[in-house]
């Protein structure tokens, strides 16, 4: 590693007050192309309140209507109407809920990928944790579902039943109306402003509570074995408990202020009944419809009141937003997934003729001159390293920790941009390669190679999709895989488990490796590919996977271990970025040197060591 | 699996919520009297309203129930927001210290994801279940018997069509509510997979852009969430059609109520405020069924989340005896109480008798008899996956011995204070984790009472200094979950520097030096054999340079151990 800094901040502050409602504004321009579904769904939840508000209204109508003793006939209109409003309702219903969610989800589908996207086109940063990144996923983008569907949807419908409920009042009485319309403004905008602002300190501070949690737990069950063995677990469990109590208590309060505005609104809605009462009684409005207009009133305000929960909703919601419009808004490159039909896993990288002629098999990789600084005025990581790899050359870099041998590896696989000097691939850069060209012309294993909760066999796969099972067989076997594969009652299709847990160290080295062969990209790059092995099984890996890859890639084989170095074309020694001996090993073995001296500890150590286990 | 609305296993786990339960059944209570009372208060007011009078004591009477209704509504919310609360947090403790309890053999069996989105949101479903459906449930029950004994005097013949109506919607909702349960449970597991899924694709990125699959997972992540999609509108439109179906019952009923009412009011058979009463209070009838059926959809993610968080703990009480019974049942072991015994005092010998070790597909050791005397240095090789980990294993704890069994100075190492005896134990694993806390935290794992100078002394020893002298922030850097920002080879020195803070007894290596090139090799060497000067050490090693620091050689190969001579020293 490169002097090993790679800790950095990341943490960028949203810019508050600048930029507000911006996350909403994020989600909406997501929704648009759903509009229309959206719309709907609106209308369908509208009709559907109005429809038992009118139920409610011409109910009454019936039973006042009905003690004035008219004759029947008068009365069957609203008794159809009764009817047909009670099943209208709950159909209207019925089709409102199915409508909204089905838009709703639609765009969540779409969110959900544009988050992996934009953190697939992000460097892996430093403070991006696994456990908040999980939290995002999941929960932050369901808080854009919840956005549209339990604040702008029924908000929208709320809207649209107040004004029509005050406008159907105003005809019979312009005063009732109007305490009709001083409660719903109270009900409706007055009450989730109060439940905003009541909630809004506090639901601030739930969410990065809840990623932290998230990290606690974390730590917790993939650092369980380091706890338990230095005894720290009692420690950790008690922040993490100290922790889940803070959230609790935060929640209690929230409960007590949100609540106490649920209360406030009940009794909003008796009061706006009792005084359109009492208001239209003093205006001379006719019995009838002076019952009409009192349950109308209390239907209509208690449905208003669904903006309470709208609004606190929506404050829940909010630290999710941000952060997913943060995330989206930080890789402004991620569009749709650009590969477009058959951009199944088998396109890719398999099939070539993406432009219409082959994907070369080989290629000519030229460093120039190479520096790469991570800081400006800072030591340099690589220091003017040339190297020339034509097709088919056998390239050994070894070194200290913190020589260069990984920046050198980033430098080619494009991780790391050179500060100076040129990087090219058949005399071009690299980053000008046709998209989906780079993955062929480099890769390999490199030192964070993960293995995913797949099978052996997806594993595999990912390194190339349209291997037939041949070709796994020889890669596995290269990589002194086989025997292990074969042992599993599963075969290919035995589950590794998350991170590789199921697999020791070496296993997981081995199959990481078995995967890079199968993908042989035009220069393999294998960074200590028999790490976690023991000399004997080290050196035969080696040089199965040397005889695995095909004879005009190349291979850029960065190792601490010297032995069975032979036979390639040249080794590099790195020391501090410098490249301080170059050669092939007989030549290097005989010069004085780092090269030489290392050789003959390893040699001696070694040969005590297989004097033991022969 | 039968799910009931209340899991009576809530009540055993968490005692607090009984005294908060029986509130929110009192006020369920009160809020049924309320309602009677708003509703004859408000028919009297709109009667007397028809003929042209203010009724001012109903007027009075109405607002004053409403305003007792608001106050019960706050209450219910608080009490109800408590509990959940309450009982989210007593969970997420049991749930961490289940995962304590049960060690590292479990939790490679589990998914990290999976618990790590159990403890989180899948708890946080809970707030639906107790703040919406609870207090509705507990309506359901007092509302309609209050509205049912003031319609029985009002109007017996009304109060018969709501009895005979109202079982209607139990039974309907629970006829529909089978088939969105069993959809919801497959949901459940669905977005329980997109977590772990989502996880091992973040944790995987460099290795997707590596390969050129980084957009083509792009893809995968879309047909997964598609697939979300699908599968909760499947859910919905079982889960809306039920609601659909309460809604229809509820209101027809209503008009199988209020047109009789209606024409008997014509003949002049009721009274106007009667029939208002009925046709206020019916509805009312209904609503809290078919409020909290709706809201059992919506909170049964949380009761999905419930079960499974109360069945891993069950587990981790179930089976514990069980697994110590067999670990009982090795020839030479005598029953003991389990881990009461104090660990033996000073450097104990260790003694491994005819230790097997069984997983569920391999055994990884057989039969392994072996002594380690104090301050014995003992090497082990031998190819990877031959049980090497496995002894280190054994004397951590982590592992307990399928038949045989452990001895530190005669005493059982199953019966001992396992806490105790791990105190005396340092250990450098193959892949340390780093926790999200400073470089000095991390070193400080063991021993949190270190001082700064004994931390600086750690990392010197481990060959960290120069490489934490350069981060940001010094010992103070923060280091991500996954320990960003460190190479592999310096993730190990944190190990060491832990190893080195820790004043151990007896120093478990696994393989230590793996990760180093051969210069940091010797460095972390130099460091290793002053840590184990003077102490027992069990060191795993596949690099020839840690066996000259051995007394001992051992190799493990497929599960047995055999003891290699001591080649003669090169020169």
């Amino acid at each position: 590693m490169s002097g090993g800094i790679g800790v950095e901040r990341v943490g960028q502050q949203p810019g508050r007050g600048g930029r507000r409602l911006a996350a909403e504004r994020t989600v909406l321009r997501l929704a648009r192309p759903y509009l229309g579904r959206l719309v709907g769904a609106g209308l369908l939840a509208a009709a559907t309140e109005l429809a038992g508000l009118a139920l409610m209204a011409t109910a009454t109508w019936l039973l006042v209507s009905a003690a004035g003793r008219p004759p029947l006939d008068t009365l069957t209109v609203a008794i159809v109407a009764v009817r047909a409003l009670a099943i209208s309702r709950g159909v209207l219903r019925y089709t409102e809920r199915l409508a909204g969610h089905d838009a709703v989800l639609r765009i969540v589908t779409d969110l959900r990928t544009r988050v992996f996207a934009s953190l697939a086109a992000r460097p892996p940063a430093a403070t991006d944790r696994s456990g908040d990144a999980l939290s995002r996923l999941v929960s932050d983008v369901e808080a854009g579902q919840d956005l549209l569907l339990r604040v702008v949807v029924p908000g929208a419908a709320a809207a649209v039943v107040g004004v029509l409920a005050v406008a159907g009042t105003a005809l019979v009485s312009p005063v009732a109306a109007l305490v009709l319309a001083a409660g719903l403004l109270l009900a409706g905008l007055v009450l989730p402003v109060v439940a905003t602002a009541l909630s809004r300190r506090t639901a601030a501070q739930l969410a990065p509570l809840r990623g932290a949690l998230a990290v606690d737990t974390v730590d917790l069950t993939q650092g369980a074995a380091d706890l338990a063995a230095f005894g720290a677990q009692p420690a950790a469990l008690r922040r993490a408990e100290e922790r889940a109590g803070r959230l609790a208590r935060l929640e209690r309060r929230l409960a007590l202020t949100g609540f106490a505005v649920d209360g406030a609104g009940v009794l909003l809605a008796g009061v706006t009944a009792a005084g359109v009462v009492a208001v239209a009684l003093g205006a001379d409005v006719g019995g009838v419809l002076v019952g009409v207009l009192a349950v109308g009133s209390l239907a209509a305000v208690e449905m208003t009141l669904a903006l309470v929960g709208a609004a606190r909703q929506w404050i829940q919601l909010r630290a999710g937003l941000v952060r997913v419009a943060e995330l989206l808004d930080t890789a402004p490159a991620a569009g749709p997934p650009s590969t477009g039909t058959a951009a199944g896993p088998a396109a890719a990288p398999a099939a070539g003729p993406v432009t219409g002629e082959q994907v070369p098999d080989e290629r000519h990789w030229v460093l120039d001159e190479v520096v790469v600084r991570y800081r400006e005025g800072g030591p340099a990581a690589l220091d003017g390293v040339s190297l020339d790899l034509p097709p088919g050359s056998r390239v050994a870099v070894v070194g200290t920790s913190g020589a260069g041998k990984s920046t050198l590896l980033g430098v080619l696989t494009g991780a790391v941009r050179p500060t100076a000097g040129r990087v090219t691939v058949d005399g071009v850069d690299p980053t000008d390669l046709p998209p989906g060209q780079l993955p062929r012309a480099v890769g390999g294993l490199l030192a964070d190679a993960h293995v995913f909760h797949a099978s052996v066999r997806e594993n595999l796969l990912l390194g190339r999709s349209d291997a037939d099972p041949d070709d796994l067989d020889r890669a596995v076997t290269a990589a002194g895989l086989h025997d292990w594969v074969r042992q599993q009652p599963a075969g290919w299709d035995t589950m590794v488990g998350e991170e590789g847990g199921q697999l020791s160290g070496g296993q997981r080295q081995r199959l990481a490796l078995a995967r890079a062969l199968l993908a042989a990209p035009a220069l393999v790059l294998l960074d200590e590919p028999t790490e976690g092995l023991d000399p004997a099984a080290a050196d035969a890996v080696l040089a199965s996977a040397l005889a695995a890859v095909p004879a005009r890639h190349s291979v850029l084989l960065v190792t601490h271990r010297l032995p069975g170095l032979a036979g390639f074309d040249e080794i590099l020694v790195l020391d501090s970025g410098r490249v301080v001996q170059r050669g092939r090993h007989v030549d290097l073995v005989a010069a004085p040197g780092w090269y030489r001296d290392q050789w003959r500890l390893q040699k001696v150590a070694e040969r005590g060591y297989t004097s033991l286990t022969a | 699996m039968n799910r009931r609305p209340f899991d009576p296993r809530l009540l055993r786990r968490v005692p607090a919520t009984r005294r908060q339960l029986a509130v929110l059944g009192g006020l369920g209570v009160l809020t049924a009297i309320l309602v009677v009372g708003q509703a004859t208060a408000l028919a009297a007011l709109l009667a007397t309203a028809a003929d042209g009078r203010l009724d001012r004591v109903a007027l009075v009477g109405f607002v004053v129930a409403v305003a007792g209704r608001a106050a019960v509504v706050w209450g219910q919310g608080v009490v109800a927001a408590r509990t959940a609360a309450t009982v989210k947090a007593a969970l997420r403790a049991d749930l961490l210290a289940a995962v304590g309890q049960r060690g590292p053999g479990w939790l490679a069996g589990q998914q990290t994801g999976r618990l790590a989105t159990l403890a989180g949101r899948g708890l946080d479903a809970l707030d639906a279940y107790f703040t919406g459906y609870l207090p509705q449930l507990v309506l359901s029950v007092t509302v309609p018997v209050a509205v049912l004994a003031r319609l029985v005097f009002a109007d017996w013949s009304s109060a018969l069509i709501i009895a005979v109506t109202l079982p209607l919607i139990p039974v309907f909702g629970a006829l529909l509510g089978w088939q969105a349960q069993a959809a919801t449970e497959r949901q459940w597991r669905r977005l329980a997979r997109l977590g772990g899924h989502f996880l091992d694709m973040v944790a995987g990125l460099p290795t997707l852009r590596l390969f050129g699959r980084a957009d083509a997972q792009v893809d995968v992540v879309r047909r997964m969430a598609d697939g979300h999609r699908v599968a909760t509108m499947r859910t919905l439109r079982i889960a809306f059609l039920s609601a659909l179906v309460l809604e229809l019952v509820a209101t027809l009923s209503v008009a199988l109520v209020a047109v009789p009412v209606g024409i008997r009011l014509l003949g002049g058979g009721l009274t106007l405020s009667t029939a208002l009463l009925i046709l206020l209070l019916t509805p009312e009838a209904y609503l809290p069924l078919r409020a909290a059926g709706s809201r059992f959809h919506a909170s049964m993610e949380g009761l999905t989340a419930l079960d499974e968080a109360l069945s891993i703990e069950t587990d981790v009480q179930g089976r514990a005896p069980s697994t110590t019974e067999n670990d009982r049942k090795g020839p030479l072991s005598t029953p003991v109480p389990d881990g009461s015994t104090p660990v033996p005092d000073g450097p104990g010998e260790i003694r491994f008798e005819s230790v097997t070790v069984a997983y569920d597909r391999t055994t990884a050791l057989r039969d392994v008899t072996l002594t380690i005397r104090p301050g014995e240095r003992i090497a082990v090789v031998g190819p990877s996956g031959a049980g090497k980990s496995t002894l280190l294993n054994l004397l951590l704890g982590f592992v307990t011995p399928t038949e045989g069994r452990i001895t530190v100075d005669g005493v059982d190492l199953a019966a001992v204070d396992l806490d105790g005896w791990r105190r005396r134990v340092a250990w450098v694993p193959q892949r340390a984790h780093l926790f999200a806390a400073s470089v000095a935290d991390n070193v400080r794992l063991g021993a949190p009472e270190a001082t700064p100078e004994a931390v600086d002394a750690a990392l010197r020893a481990a060959a960290l200094d120069e490489v934490v002298a350069a981060l940001p922030d010094g010992v103070d850097t923060g280091l991500g979950e996954r320990g960003y920002g460190l190479s592999s080879g310096q993730r190990q020195r944190i190990a060491l520097a832990r190893a080195f803070l820790r004043d151990a007894d007896l120093i478990l290596l696994d393989e230590p030096t793996a990760r180093l090139d051969a210069a940091s090799e010797a460095a972390v060497l130099d460091a290793t054999r002053r840590l184990v000067a003077g102490r027992t050490a069990l060191l795993v090693a596949h690099r020839p340079a840690l066996l000259e620091a051995a007394d001992r050689v051992l190799r493990v190969d497929d599960g047995r151990v055999t003891e290699l001579t001591r080649p003669e020293p090169v020169a």
